[in-house]
């Protein structure tokens, strides 16, 4: 089973419920950081990165020699990475998209794949709990493309050993957010009781629902604010899986980089019946699928 | 030098200028020794979501201008700009007529830029 921590507002506490939820969690696990443009997994899991290797994207290179400025690699390429100016063929990298139209497309054989950084992927381990995260390289804008070099490393992991795992989306329902929920089994909802929660839940629940998921909510904070975001998940039928109290204790673990299941009984009841709730969320959806094959 | 074009809100020589060159709404192009001129909308650069100034340096070069007077241009569209051999005069104030900008640069009022003025995607 994979699950994915998302949520519609940034600071809601995926990273708090994936690091927790990941201690609790039964069954072989991988935590996965695919928050890549500012990943803070590690910081509580605190894994040993065993191997860190680069992903890169591939773009063009021009050989001058061989380009007639035909233009039809610049006609072709929506991101403007290739243009022909003048007598030139002018190539962007960082606009470029990694599509390789415009090598298999040049008549003349005059572009070849060339390489621009995207990041750095690390595995690692902590206890018996494997991990994987993903670093986009500073200055790069499109985190897409390398997320889905992360997730290749995670299906074959999973592939090879049969983990569940676990991943820590990044917030926003945009291309990111999807990219990081698109392959999981079960989205878990994080949001808190106020009304910028509520406004990006709803946001997350509109971008995710049509993937047809089963999907949970967690309220963070639970005790400030009002009870629409309660009313939410009932009108839309989204199980609540758990709430997690407005604590002063909580803000003093997050802030050590403790994990906050360790830090108290009463927390670490709360995850493990979350982690229940989820798998009773994964069982259901899977009956479902049976029932309808 | 007998092509120039003027970044403007629209086609007409008393529309404003518009200070962007590869979001402008259009091109005001003046053929300085007839005094005719023609405009290029530009809506579809403006509805691009990156590279709007590579290709707006693109229709300048395909429309044969030699110089372009607009308010900022970034990196990739000067280097574009520069590749077309097509001179940039940046700078030019809010507010100001496409009528103001021909003058100018008739009158010789202006500095031709030799770098970007604008950080990428702005």
């Amino acid at each position: 089973m994979i699950v994915s921590i998302a949520s519609g507002k940034g600071g809601t506490g995926k990273t708090t419920v994936a690091a927790s939820l990941a201690r609790v969690w039964e069954r072989p696990l991988i935590a996965v950081d695919l928050d890549v443009e500012e990943p803070n997994l590690h910081l509580f899991l605190r894994p040993d990165i065993e191997e860190s290797t680069a992903a890169w994207l591939e773009t063009p290179v021009v050989d001058e020699s061989k380009c007639t400025l035909c233009g039809a690699c610049s006609e072709l390429c929506q991101f403007k990475a290739i243009s022909v100016m003048g007598t030139l063929l002018l190539t962007f990298p960082e606009m470029c998209h990694g599509c390789g139209g415009c090598i298999a497309l040049c008549p003349e054989k005059a572009l070849s794949p060339g390489q621009r950084e995207l990041g750095e992927i690390g595995l690692g381990r902590v206890n018996g709990t494997q991990f994987l995260m993903g670093r986009l390289r500073v200055g790069e804008a499109m985190s897409p493309p390398f997320m889905r070099q992360v997730k290749s490393r995670l299906r074959d992991i999973v592939a090879a050993n049969g983990r569940d795992a676990i991943i820590d989306a990044p917030p926003g329902v945009s291309c990111p957010a999807v990219n990081a929920v698109i392959d999981s089994d079960v989205i878990v909802l994080v949001t808190e009781p106020t009304p910028f929660g509520l406004h990006d839940f709803n946001l997350a629940w509109k971008a995710f629902s049509p993937m047809g998921k089963p999907m949970g909510a967690v309220v963070n904070r639970a005790g400030i604010g009002n009870s629409e975001v309660y009313r939410f998940c009932e009108e839309k039928g989204i199980p609540l899986l758990a709430e997690i109290p407005f604590e002063r204790a909580i803000a003093e673990a997050y802030a050590r980089g403790l994990v906050i299941a360790d830090s108290s009984t009463h927390l670490r009841d709360i995850f493990i019946s979350m982690h229940k709730k989820i798998c009773e969320l994964n069982e259901k959806s899977a009956c479902g699928e049976t029932a309808h094959a | 030098m007998s092509k120039i074009a003027i970044t403007s809100e629209g086609p007409a020589p008393d529309d404003l200028v518009d200070t962007r060159f590869g979001r402008a709404a259009g091109f005001v192009v003046v053929d300085l020794e007839s005094m005719e001129t023609r405009y290029i909308d530009n809506g579809q650069t403006q509805v691009m979501a990156q590279g709007t100034g590579i290709r707006a340096a693109e229709l300048m070069a395909g429309a044969g201008v030699s110089c372009i007077l607009t308010g900022f241009v970034g990196p990739k569209a000067f280097q574009a700009l520069s590749a077309a051999k097509i001179r940039v005069v940046q700078n030019l104030e809010e507010g100001m007529t496409v009528r103001k900008a021909i003058e100018q640069f008739q009158g010789g009022a202006v500095q031709f830029a030799d770098g970007p003025n604008r950080r990428p995607g702005r």
